[in-house]
C-alpha cells in the first residue's frame, strides 16, 4: 500500500532573461533555500535529491547535477537526474513524490532549473540528425501548424490566443517572481505585435528565462511536523507516445488524454471542470490553453476556446488557469513544469499571494514536452486524500 | 511492499563503432525482441518504462526522444528517463514497482561513444566555470586518482596490470566482449603509458552498445522466470563534484550505498570500474576480497556508456537465473573518479 506524500514547502528564484548575478549553482540554491525555509526544514533533514532539467546542450554542461551536488546539498545522499524534455519539471515532481509514496524516503528535495542565457536554446533544438524531421525554427515553428489545425478543427475565432496572452501576462504582473510583468497589456497591443510563426504572434509566445524552482516533499509524519499547511498529493500521471507517425493527433494527443484520464481516476475526480479549483497548465504559446483544456478533459473536443472566450479561465472565473502568469510569463524550460506543480501546491496551501484563487482546495499541475508527446501531471489538495 | 526481481536481461555486443544512428533505435529493437521472447511478454504487458542515456554522447538535444520509436510506444506508455547510466533508470523503475502500481517494468540504456571524442566530451561533466575551460580529459583525471593511490601504497602498477590480465582472460568466454585475450602481466607492464600511470589496458575501451533489463514484482516474477534474481537491496549515493574537495583514494558514496543495500557476503560482484585501479579501490572499500569479481571481464572488456552500469545488474542476475550463484552484487558508477555509485544486491531462492 502506497504512503501518502505532501508538499511541505516551495521556492522559486526571481526570473529574468539573464541572471548574470548567479552561477547555475547559485541559481539552484536560491530556489532550494526558499523551499527549505518555506517547509521549515534544513538540508540535513533531506534524504534524497531529484534534479530535473531540459537538454544539457541548453547550458553546455554534461550532466550538471554532478558539479551541482555541493550546491544541491546532495553529497552523501541519493541524487537522481530526470530528463523528459519540456515535461521534465513535472516528471521531477512525480519522481520525487514516488520516492516518498514508496516509503523509501521521508523528505525529498525536488529541484529544476534552466539557465538559458548560458547558451542558445534555438540552436540546441535545431541540430540536424538522420531520420528526424529538422526543426530549424525552434519550438514555435514546430507547433504553429498544430495551432492552425486546432483553429480550423474547432472553428475558433482568431482572437482567442491573444485573450490568453492578455490574461496570463496580467496575472504575471501579480506574481513578484515572474519574468514578464505587463499589467498594461491589451488585446489590441497583443494583436499589433509582430507575427512570428503564423498564427503565433510575438506577445503570444513564452520568454526565455533563467530560473529555478524547488519543492520539499514529505511523508505523513513529515507533513505533521511542517510548520504550515501542506499540499497533499492526490494523484500523479506520466504518459509518452512517439513524436510522429501516420495518423498521430498532434492537436489532441492520445498520451495527454490518457494521462489526464488516469489522473482524474486516481484522484477520484469525475467532473474536472466542476471539482478542480485552479489549474496551472503548461502553455508556452497562447493557443495551447484551449487545446490543453480539451486534452485534459475540462472541455469537449472543439469546445475549449469557449471557456477561454467566456472569461472562465480568468483569475475569478470558473476554472482559473495559470494565476501565476504561467509559462507565457516565465519560461526557464527545465523548471517550467515544476513551477506549475509548485504553483498548484501554493494555491491549495493558501500561499499564492496576490494571485491566490479564493478558497482553492484542489489544484492541477501540468507539464508537456517533446513534440507534445511527454506528459506529466499531478493533482494536489488542501485535504488529505480520501477525506 | 512487493518484492522485485530481475527476470530478463539482454545486451548488444560492445563494439568500438556501430553503424547505428545516435538515437539508439537500431541497437534497442533486437534487445526488446529478445527479452519479449525470453519472458513471453509483449510491449502491452509492460507497466512502466524507464531509460538512461546522454544527449552529449549523441551530440544532440533530446536523444532519448527518438529511442521511444524503438518501443513503438502507441498506444501511449507510462514512461520516464534519467540523464544517467540506466542503472539509475532501474532504480526509478524499482520504486514504481515498490509502489505496487504496476508489476512489470522494462529498463533500457544506450550509448554511442563513437559519435564524438569521449575523453573530451566527459570533460564537460566538470565545473563549467573553472574546470571545463582547461579541458582536463577523463583519462588524465583518472590518472591523478591512480597516482594518488600509488603514492599511498594502496595499489601498485603490477596489481593494476593483474586486473587487466584477469579481465581480458575472463572475457575470452564472453561473446559480447569487445576486448579479450591472455596477455601476461609482464607483457602488459612493457606497454607505454597513455596517461601516466595509466596504460591503455588500464582504461576501459571506448564502446557503443545498449542493454535491457526486465523487472517484475512478486508472483509475476515467478511466472516470468524459473529462478528470479530478487533485489534484496538497492541504494545509490553521490559525492562532491569538486575533485579537490574529496579524497580520491576513497569512495564514500560507494561504501554508503553498499551498506544501505546490505552488500556483505556476496559470492560474486560485477563492478563498474572503468579503470584497473578503480576495481582495486572498490574491492578494498566494499570488502569484496572473497568474492569472484567480474567473471564477464567487466567494463575493461567493453564499456558502452550509460548502458554499462545497467549491464552489471543484468550480468549479476544471470548467475542467479542459471542457478550458479545465490547472492551477487552489482555496482554502477557515474561522474569523474567514482563520484556517484549505485549498489544492487541480488538473491536467488524464495
Amino acid at each position: 500500500m502506497a504512503q501518502l506524500a505532501a508538499v511541505l514547502g516551495t521556492g522559486q528564484t526571481h526570473h529574468a532573461a539573464k541572471r548574470l548575478d548567479v552561477s547555475m549553482a547559485g541559481l539552484c540554491r536560491e530556489a532550494v533555500d526558499r523551499a527549505l525555509a518555506d517547509a521549515g526544514v534544513e538540508l540535513a533533514d533531506i534524504d534524497a535529491v531529484v534534479l530535473g532539467k531540459a537538454p544539457d546542450l541548453f547550458e553546455g554542461v554534461m550532466m550538471p547535477e554532478l558539479h551541482l551536488a555541493d550546491a544541491l546539498g546532495a553529497n552523501g545522499k541519493p541524487l537522481l537526474r530526470v530528463h523528459t524534455a519540456g515535461s521534465v519539471g513535472g516528471s521531477t515532481g512525480v519522481v520525487a513524490a514516488s520516492l516518498v509514496q514508496a516509503g523509501i524516503h521521508r523528505r525529498v528535495l525536488a529541484v529544476a532549473f534552466e539557465k538559458q542565457s548560458e547558451s542558445n536554446a534555438m540552436w540546441a533544438l535545431s541540430v540536424p540528425t538522420p531520420f528526424v524531421m529538422p526543426v530549424h525554427a525552434g519550438a514555435g515553428g514546430y507547433f504553429a501548424p498544430h495551432v492552425r489545425a486546432y483553429i480550423r478543427r474547432a472553428g475558433a475565432p482568431g482572437h482567442i490566443g491573444a485573450l490568453v496572452a492578455v490574461k496570463d501576462r496580467r496575472n504575471g504582473a501579480l506574481n513578484p517572481h515572474a519574468h514578464l510583468r505587463q499589467p498594461g497589456i491589451t488585446l489590441e497591443s497583443v494583436q499589433a505585435s509582430p507575427m512570428l510563426w503564423d498564427p503565433i504572434r510575438y506577445d503570444e509566445t513564452c520568454p526565455s528565462s533563467d530560473g529555478a524552482a524547488a519543492l520539499v516533499l514529505g511523508d505523513e509524519t513529515a507533513a505533521k511536523a511542517a510548520p504550515g499547511k501542506v499540499a497533499w498529493v492526490h494523484a500523479t500521471a506520466m504518459r509518452t507516445e512517439p513524436t510522429s507517425f501516420a495518423g498521430r493527433d498532434q492537436v489532441n494527443p492520445r498520451a495527454g488524454r490518457e494521462a489526464a484520464a488516469a489522473l482524474w481516476r486516481d484522484a477520484g475526480i469525475t467532473d474536472p471542470l466542476r471539482q478542480v479549483d485552479v489549474a496551472e497548465i503548461y502553455v508556452p504559446f497562447s493557443w495551447f490553453e484551449p487545446m490543453w483544456l480539451e486534452n485534459l478533459g475540462f472541455a469537449e473536443a472543439g469546445q475549449g476556446w469557449k471557456l477561454t472566450e467566456a472569461g472562465e479561465t480568468e483569475l475569478f472565473g470558473r476554472l482559473p488557469v495559470n494565476p501565476s502568469g504561467g509559462v507565457l510569463s516565465t519560461n526557464p524550460i527545465g523548471a517550467s513544469g515544476l513551477l506549475r506543480f509548485a504553483e498548484a501546491a501554493r494555491q491549495v496551501q493558501g500561499r499564492a499571494g496576490a494571485h491566490q484563487v479564493d478558497g482553492a482546495r484542489l489544484a492541477l499541475g501540468h507539464a508537456y514536452g517533446g513534440g507534445s508527446q511527454f506528459f506529466a501531471l499531478w493533482v494536489v489538495g488542501a485535504d488529505r486524500p480520501g477525506g | 511492499m512487493p518484492e522485485v526481481a530481475v527476470v530478463a536481461f539482454a545486451q548488444s555486443p560492445a563494439v568500438r563503432r556501430t553503424e547505428a544512428s545516435g538515437n539508439g533505435v537500431e541497437l534497442l529493437v533486437p534487445l526488446f525482441q529478445q527479452v519479449y521472447t525470453d519472458t513471453g511478454l509483449s510491449k502491452q504487458d509492460i507497466g512502466f518504462w524507464c531509460s538512461g542515456s546522454s544527449d552529449y554522447l549523441a551530440g544532440r538535444a533530446f536523444s532519448f526522444v527518438s529511442a521511444v520509436d524503438a518501443i513503438g510506444a502507441f498506444p501511449p506508455i507510462s514512461e520516464s528517463h534519467v540523464e544517467m547510466d540506466a542503472a539509475w533508470a532501474l532504480y526509478e523503475a524499482w520504486v514504481r514497482l515498490k509502489l505496487g502500481e504496476v508489476d512489470t517494468a522494462l529498463v533500457y540504456g544506450f550509448g554511442k561513444s563513437s559519435a564524438g571524442e569521449l575523453r573530451r566530451v566527459l570533460a564537460l561533466q566538470l565545473d563549467p566555470y573553472l574546470m571545463t575551460p582547461l579541458w582536463p580529459d577523463s583519462v588524465s583525471i583518472a590518472g591523478l586518482q591512480a597516482r594518488l593511490g600509488l603514492a599511498q601504497g594502496r595499489w601498485s602498477e603490477r596489481a593494476m596490470a593483474e586486473v587487466a590480465a584477469r579481465s581480458r582472460a575472463d572475457a575470452v568466454g564472453n561473446p559480447e566482449a569487445q576486448l579479450s585475450g591472455t596477455p601476461t602481466v609482464a607483457e602488459l607492464l612493457e606497454e607505454p603509458y597513455l596517461a601516466d600511470p595509466l596504460r591503455a589496458h588500464d582504461c576501459a575501451p571506448i564502446s557503443d552498445g545498449a542493454s535491457v533489463v526486465v523487472l517484475a514484482a512478486g508472483d509475476r516474477a515467478r511466472e516470468l522466470c524459473a529462478r528470479p534474481a530478487w533485489i534484496t537491496g538497492l541504494a545509490h549515493r553521490t559525492d562532491s563534484g569538486q575533485l579537490g574537495s574529496r579524497d580520491l583514494t576513497a569512495a564514500p558514496s560507494a561504501v554508503a550505498a553498499a551498506r544501505a543495500a546490505g552488500g556483505d557476503g556476496v559470492q560474486l560482484a560485477e563492478l563498474h570500474a572503468p579503470f584497473t585501479h578503480q576495481e582495486i579501490l572498490l574491492r578494498q572499500e566494499l570488502g569484496l576480497d572473497d568474492a569472484r569479481i567480474n567473471p564477464s571481464g567487466g567494463v575493461l572488456a567493453g564499456n558502452p556508456m550509460f548502458a554499462a552500469g545497467l549491464s552489471r545488474i543484468g550480468l549479476a542476475a544471470r548467475h542467479i537465473h542459471a542457478g550458479a550463484a545465490d547472492r551477487t552484487l552489482a555496482h554502477a558508477t557515474s561522474g569523474p573518479c567514482l563520484q556517484q555509485n549505485l549498489v544492487c544486491v541480488l538473491e536467488g531462492g524464495d
